[in-house]
C-alpha cells in the first residue's frame, strides 16, 4: 500500500473502530477551537516573519548599492568642489556612476520639512552627489582620504552606519516571528496532549474492555489518534482561513508607509500559511500518539 | 494449550496462590471452585495472560507469558474466550455490536459474519434483544451476551468467571447447557464457580473435573460432590 492510500485510509478511518470509543462533544470542540486559535496566531507570526524578511532584504540591497557625498562650501566654491569630487569619484574603482543632484531634486528632498516653493537659491544648501556602486563596491576609507586632500568640503556617507542596525533589527524581528511560530506549535502540542490524556483517562474502562477482547495497543491508539489529528487539522484549517482573510483585508502598503502596514503576504508567500493546518495535523498526530502509547503501556 | 508449571502469584503481601501446576488438555471440562477470595479470578487471569506469575511458568499455546509482548497477549486473547464476572460491555454499543467487538478489533469484516452473528444470538436466545444496550439487559441476558462474545472468534478455550453469579437457577441451567454444548463441539471449558449445585447438574451431562483452590494450592476434588 502506498503512503498516500495509507493516509487516505487513516482519514476515512474504520467506522466500526471509531464507534468503539464513545464520542465526546464538548472537549472535542475545545480541541478544535484551540487548534483554530493557534493557527490564527501562527498566520500573523508568519506574516511578520515574511514581511520583515522582505524588508531586511530590501534595505540590504538598496542601501548597500548607494551612498551619498555631501559638499558644504562657500557659495562661490561649491561648483568647483563638486566638479573636483565628481572627477575623483569617476576615477575611483568600484564606483559605477556618480551624479550631482539637480536643484529640483534637492528641493524635492527638502519639501517634506520646509514645504514647497522654498527659495533654495538664497540658502547655503550643500550639494549632494549620489554614488552608485558596482557589485564589488569601493574602499570607503581610501575614498575619504582622497576626498580630504582634493575636496575639503566633502563628507562621504556610505549608509553602513545606519543600515547595519536596521538590518539587524529586521533580522531579529524575523527570528522572533519564527520563534513565535515554534512556540505556538509547542503550545498546540501541549494542549492536544492534555486533551488526549483527558480523553484516554475518561475512556479507561472502554480501553480495558477492548484489551480484554484482544485489541492491540496500536488499534486502540489509532481510534484516539485519528480523532485528535482530524480535530487539529480541521481546527487549524479554519483558523488559517480566518487569519489569511484578516491579513488580506489589512490596508495595502504605501510607498511612504513603514513596515507595519507592509505586514502581509506577497505572491507565492500566500502559499506558505497553507502548510499551517498540515503542520498542526502532524503535531496533533505525534502528540496524541505519544500520549496514547504512554497511557496504554501502563495498563495491564 | 494452557500450561501452568509451579506457578505462584502474590499481590504484594503474602502469596495468594502457590505451587500451581495444571495442564488443560483439549476438549476437557473443568470446574474451578473454592471460597470467595481464594484466588479463582486470579487463577483465570493467569490463564489468559492478564497477570504474569510472580514465580513459575505459564505457557499459553506453547509460549511463555513472560516473554510475550503486549501484541502477543492481544493475539492470544483472540484464541481464548473469556466470560468475565462483570461481563465488561461497552455501554454505548448495542448487544450485537458488543458481541461482534472481538471481530471488530481483530479487523475482520463484521458484515461478512452477520449471519454467524445472528445465529449466535439466536443460540444464546438474544435475537429479540439484538439492538438493546447492555444496561437494559437482565442479569441472565448479560451473561448469555458475554458468552456469545466469548465464542464469536471460535476460540479453542473458554474461561468463565462466575457466569451464574447473580442469576436464578433456571437461567444458570440454560447457561450451563450452552457451555456443555460448546464442550461437545470440542472446546476446552473452565468455569469458576462456588455453586455446587451447578457442578452436580453438569456432572450428569458431561465428564467434568473439579479443581478446588484451598490453602493457596490447587487440588483435584474427588467424587465427594
Amino acid at each position: 500500500m502506498s503512503a498516500l492510500s495509507r493516509i487516505a485510509g487513516f482519514v476515512v478511518g474504520d467506522a466500526q473502530a471509531d464507534r468503539a470509543v464513545p464520542p465526546s462533544g464538548f472537549t472535542a470542540n475545545l480541541t478544535t477551537f484551540s487548534a483554530a486559535a493557534m493557527a490564527f496566531l501562527a498566520v500573523f507570526a508568519l506574516a511578520l516573519s515574511l514581511a520583515t524578511g522582505r524588508l531586511a532584504d530590501r534595505w540590504g540591497q538598496e542601501l548597500a548599492r548607494s551612498s551619498t557625498l555631501r559638499i558644504s562650501a562657500p557659495g562661490d566654491q561649491i561648483q568647483t568642489q563638486t566638479q573636483a569630487a565628481l572627477k575623483v569619484l569617476q576615477t575611483t574603482p568600484g564606483v559605477a556612476s556618480a551624479r550631482a543632484l539637480s536643484a529640483d531634486e534637492q528641493r524635492a528632498l527638502l519639501e517634506p520639512w520646509f514645504g514647497p516653493d522654498l527659495p533654495l537659491e538664497g540658502l547655503p544648501i550643500p550639494q549632494l552627489i549620489e554614488i552608485s556602486e558596482d557589485s564589488t563596491g569601493y574602499d570607503a576609507a581610501g575614498l575619504r582620504l582622497r576626498l580630504q586632500a582634493e575636496v575639503p568640503g566633502a563628507v562621504l556617507d556610505d549608509h553602513t552606519r545606519w543600515r547595519k542596525p536596521l538590518i539587524r533589527a529586521a533580522g531579529r524581528l524575523r527570528a522572533l516571528g519564527w520563534l513565535s511560530i515554534a512556540l505556538i506549535g509547542g503550545a498546540l502540542a501541549a494542549m492536544i496532549t492534555l486533551a488526549a490524556n483527558a480523553a484516554l483517562a475518561a475512556n479507561a474502562r472502554v480501553i480495558a474492555v477492548l484489551r480484554l477482547v484482544g485489541a492491540t495497543d496500536g488499534y486502540i491508539a489509532q481510534a484516539f489518534v485519528r480523532r485528535f489529528t482530524l480535530r487539529g487539522l480541521s481546527g487549524a484549517a479554519l483558523g488559517t482561513a480566518l487569519g489569511m482573510g484578516a491579513v488580506a483585508v489589512l490596508p495595502a502598503a504605501q510607498d511612504t508607509a513603514g513596515f507595519l502596514t507592509g505586514l502581509g503576504f506577497q505572491g507565492a508567500h500566500w502559499l506558505v500559511p497553507l502548510f499551517i493546518p498540515l503542520l498542526a495535523g502532524a503535531v496533533a498526530f505525534i502528540a496524541t500518539r505519544a500520549a496514547a502509547r504512554k497511557t496504554l503501556r501502563e495498563l495491564p | 494449550m494452557i500450561e501452568l508449571d509451579k506457578v505462584a502469584y502474590s499481590y504484594g503481601g503474602g502469596e495468594l496462590l502457590s505451587e500451581i501446576s495444571l495442564k488443560l488438555s483439549p476438549g476437557s471440562f473443568h470446574f474451578l471452585t473454592g471460597p470467595s477470595g481464594a484466588g479463582k479470578t486470579t487463577f483465570l487471569k493467569l490463564c489468559y495472560g492478564a497477570l504474569v506469575p510472580t514465580s513459575g511458568q505459564a505457557r499459553l499455546f506453547g509460549a511463555d507469558v513472560r516473554g510475550m509482548s503486549r501484541d502477543d497477549i492481544a493475539m492470544t486473547r483472540r484464541r481464548i474466550g473469556v466470560v468475565h464476572q462483570d461481563c465488561q460491555f461497552l455501554d454505548h454499543l448495542s448487544v450485537t455490536e458488543n458481541v461482534a467487538l472481538p471481530l471488530t478489533v481483530a479487523g475482520q469484516d463484521t458484515l461478512q459474519e452477520l449471519s454467524n452473528l445472528r445465529e449466535l444470538l439466536k443460540w444464546v436466545g438474544l435475537s429479540h434483544r439484538a439492538e438493546a444496550l447492555p444496561p437494559e439487559l437482565s442479569g441472565g441476558e448479560r451473561q448469555r451476551a458475554a458468552l456469545a462474545r466469548a465464542v464469536i472468534m471460535s476460540p479453542d478455550v473458554i474461561l468463565a468467571d462466575e457466569p451464574t453469579g447473580n442469576i436464578d437457577w433456571e437461567m444458570s441451567q440454560r447457561l450451563l447447557q450452552l457451555l456443555v454444548e460448546l464442550n461437545r463441539m470440542g472446546k476446552t471449558i473452565m468455569v469458576a464457580t462456588h455453586d455446587l449445585n451447578l457442578i452436580r447438574a453438569a456432572k450428569n451431562q458431561v465428564q467434568a473435573r473439579v479443581l478446588r483452590i484451598a490453602n493457596r494450592r490447587l487440588q483435584l476434588a474427588g467424587a465427594d460432590l
